[in-house]
């Protein structure tokens, strides 16, 4: 390659870069904002007002983040394993289904504290069945898992569809819903964390899925970097080849890689069925299982990365709500142009600026030395 | 019930609904076969419709509109192209971008520009695709089974519903029978091979996304000007995916692209029709059930049970040329 090869600080790789990419990404979104005739500064100080504000508005925001850490995180497990999840919707939206397979039976039994383990395993089940197929097709069949996650996406849909409407619906009743739950599959609020620093919240569904949603974070963690199996899917996702001739199972890290991805994306219904709606409503999802792949690829694939990106996230939402009520040009869509803007940015296009990031680098080292790397790096 | 007039009827929609997946399932096919996936076919065509209402209602041609829809989708094709191409990104993930940045900003601008709620102003007479009879039609209606099929069923779509179908043989020539072509698959089959021939393989593969372009603009025009009367909002509802997977179905081959498009149309016109009535041994079928069978039966297809298919060697494959 002509470009000199140096290899760069873990701040420039980890920061400065990732941090390039976002500004430049948010930067093409207020043109956007420019274009149809608002301030984009004032929609971004709208934004953060109506993001971090009042306690309110951050208990909302950590609300949002709670399921885009989860879905971010299963986006993630599957890069690590060279897949690409984009079924992470249809994954949550199934789980939506094993959690109310569970509360629905157990919600006047038990209390909240038996109800959220087996909700957990139920939501996680869910996901990772889901995932199962297209997974096996990849491993088996050859099949093309984007495509079939895609297709998987557009069957869950209308199979929930069917669902709510001709088997979940209580009689007499016009909404496409379940029944409501009763106390013990309502999940307690973590409102009160946020009360502690003084301020005063009325209501808000931040509720306990994200000490969860954190929790798996640290889980993933682990699994990726402080385990055997972790190891052979970072393997099997750098070289597919080294894995085959260091004797890993191709089609079972596929298959373990998958599942564990779908179940992450759906133990995401937990928080909005369990921890607001405290029903199962049509399109709970609202698209993040979608805003995950942003946060994956925004967070670099690491937890450490992700819960930022997920809290980043959770503003854009809250804070685009906000922006839509001051703002009526900029409805709550811009968030989708953001998103795609992230992805573009921070995911196709990541290595855009890394040329002129490396050559400046190179510069400033000692010459002889980066002319020897630049050697190293042409070999 | 006469039997006659209802096959006629289905086989009239099948061919309304399978335009917009043979548009761009042949405009995938030519960025695919280049060596460059496209899951960003969704996006381009929704930017395209969304430019087809606009352009069509401001300046009351639909020809202007097909002009603008064919823009836009190139603009965006090229938006795929300079990352996928020139920065070697991962094709998938810049065709996913595609499709969020088109479906938030159709909305955005749409609400913007018209405030109806992320739809433009209905469009009508010459701001529409209408319908063309072709010679003869009226005078052979009378006569029996092939007269109904010749006015019935094959005159009177819109002029880019003949297109379309034009659109087949012209690829499968420019394919196998001129030099782009070959070059065109050998560069999705063997980048460095044609490199070492002196060709350029990025400006080869920028060619084959502007064709991309220019043809799932094609499609969105075609839902937003001749289908329907205007842009509503997500109107693309996953056609642009059926048509990855039509292109899958048929190996990425223009004919066989034809006939796997017109199945899932067929297929789409069958669940309207067949809407609410119960079928013979097994009842009524849920109407969800109908509207998943298209992704059922790709998921089947890619499976492998029906065929293999094989996708061009270097495709999602960022071509290095020198290490």
């Amino acid at each position: 390659m002509s470009v000199p090869y140096a290899k760069l600080p873990r701040w420039v790789d980890y920061g400065l870069i990732p941090l390039i990419n976002l500004v430049v990404a948010f930067a093409v979104a207020g043109l956007v904002v420019l274009l149809v005739g608002e301030n984009p500064l004032s929609a971004a100080a709208i934004m953060i007002e109506g993001a971090f504000g009042r306690g309110q508005n951050i208990a909302y925001t950590l609300y949002y983040a709670t399921s885009f850490i989860f879905t971010g995180l299963a986006v993630a497990v599957a890069f690590h394993g060279g897949l690409f999840n984009i079924g992470g919707e249809g994954q949550a939206y199934i789980g939506g289904l094993g959690v109310v397979l569970v509360v629905l039976n157990l919600d006047a039994v038990f209390p909240w504290y038996v109800n959220f383990p087996l909700a957990v395993v139920g939501a996680g089940l869910a996901g990772a069945l889901w995932a199962l197929i297209p997974a096996y097709l990849q491993a088996k069949r050859g099949s093309h898992i984007v495509i079939t996650t895609i297709m998987f996406n557009f069957i869950a849909a209308s199979l929930m569809v069917y669902l709510l409407v001709d088997v979940l619906k209580p009689l007499g009743q016009m909404a496409p819903q379940t029944r409501a739950f009763a106390e013990g599959g309502q999940l307690p609020k973590l409102n009160w964390i946020i009360e502690l620093f003084g301020a005063r919240i009325r209501s808000a569904p931040f509720n306990i899925s994200f000490l969860l949603a954190l929790a798996a974070a640290f889980g993933v963690w682990v699994l990726i970097w402080r385990t055997k199996l972790g190891y052979e899917i970072r393997t099997q996702g750098f070289s597919p080849k080294a894995a085959r001739y260091a004797g890993i199972g191709e089609a079972r890290i596929i298959i373990i890689t998958m599942m564990i991805s779908g179940a992450l994306a759906g133990m995401m219904a937990l928080n909005p069925v369990m921890g607001d709606q405290n029903r199962l409503q049509l399109d709970f999802v609202t698209g993040a299982g979608f805003v995950g792949i942003a946060v994956a690829l925004m967070g670099r694939s690491h937890p450490a990365g992700i819960v930022p990106a997920a809290i980043l996230f959770g503003v854009l939402y809250q804070g685009g709500a906000e922006i839509a009520f001051e703002m009526p040009a900029i409805s709550r869509d811009m968030i989708v142009i953001i998103q795609g803007l992230v992805i573009l940015f921070a995911g196709a296009l990541e290595h855009m600026f890394r040329p002129p990031i490396q050559a400046f680098f190179a510069s400033l080292g000692n010459p002889a030395r980066s002319n020897g790397a630049a050697r190293e790096g042409q070999a | 019930m006469d039997f006659l007039p209802t096959i006629i009827t289905v086989l009239d929609s099948t061919i309304r609904l399978s335009i917009p997946l043979l548009l761009a399932c042949l405009a995938g096919l030519y960025s695919e076969r280049s060596g460059i996936f496209d899951i960003g076919l969704e996006g381009k065509m929704l930017a395209g419709a969304f430019a087809a209402g606009s352009a069509a209602f401001v300046f009351g041609s639909a020809w202007i509109g097909l002009g603008m829809a064919i823009l836009v989708a190139v603009a965006l094709a090229l938006v795929h192209g300079f990352a996928s191409i020139t920065h070697r990104g991962n094709q998938i993930v810049s065709g996913v971008a595609i499709n969020f940045i088109a479906a938030g900003a159709t909305i955005i601008l749409g609400q913007a520009w018209f405030a109806q709620g992320g739809r433009t102003p209905q469009v009508s007479g010459p701001g529409r695709f209408n319908a063309v009879e072709l010679p003869g039609a009226a005078a052979l209606r009378d006569v029996p089974v092939l007269g109904t099929i010749y006015a019935d069923l094959l005159s009177g779509h819109t002029i880019l519903v003949y297109l379309a179908f034009l659109t087949v043989p012209v690829t499968w020539w420019v394919l196998y029978r001129t030099r782009f072509g070959l070059r065109l698959r050998a560069v999705g089959e063997n980048p460095a091979a044609v490199d070492t021939a002196g060709i350029s393989v990025p400006w080869l593969r920028y060619r084959a996304v502007i064709c991309t372009g220019i043809l799932s603009g094609a499609a969105g025009a075609y839902l937003a000007l001749a289908m329907n009367a205007g842009f509503v909002k997500d109107m693309t509802a996953g056609r642009g995916y059926i048509a990855l997977a039509a292109l899958i179905f048929a190996k990425w081959r223009p004919v066989p692209a034809m006939f796997a498009c017109l199945l899932f149309g067929f297929l789409d016109a069958l669940s309207i029709r067949l809407q609410g009535t119960p079928l013979p041994l097994v009842g009524r079928v849920p109407v969800q059930f109908m509207q998943a069978l298209p992704y059922i039966l790709t998921v089947i297809l890619l499976a492998g049970f029906i065929g293999k298919a094989i996708p061009p060697r270097a495709g999602g494959v960022p071509y290095v040329k020198e290490r």
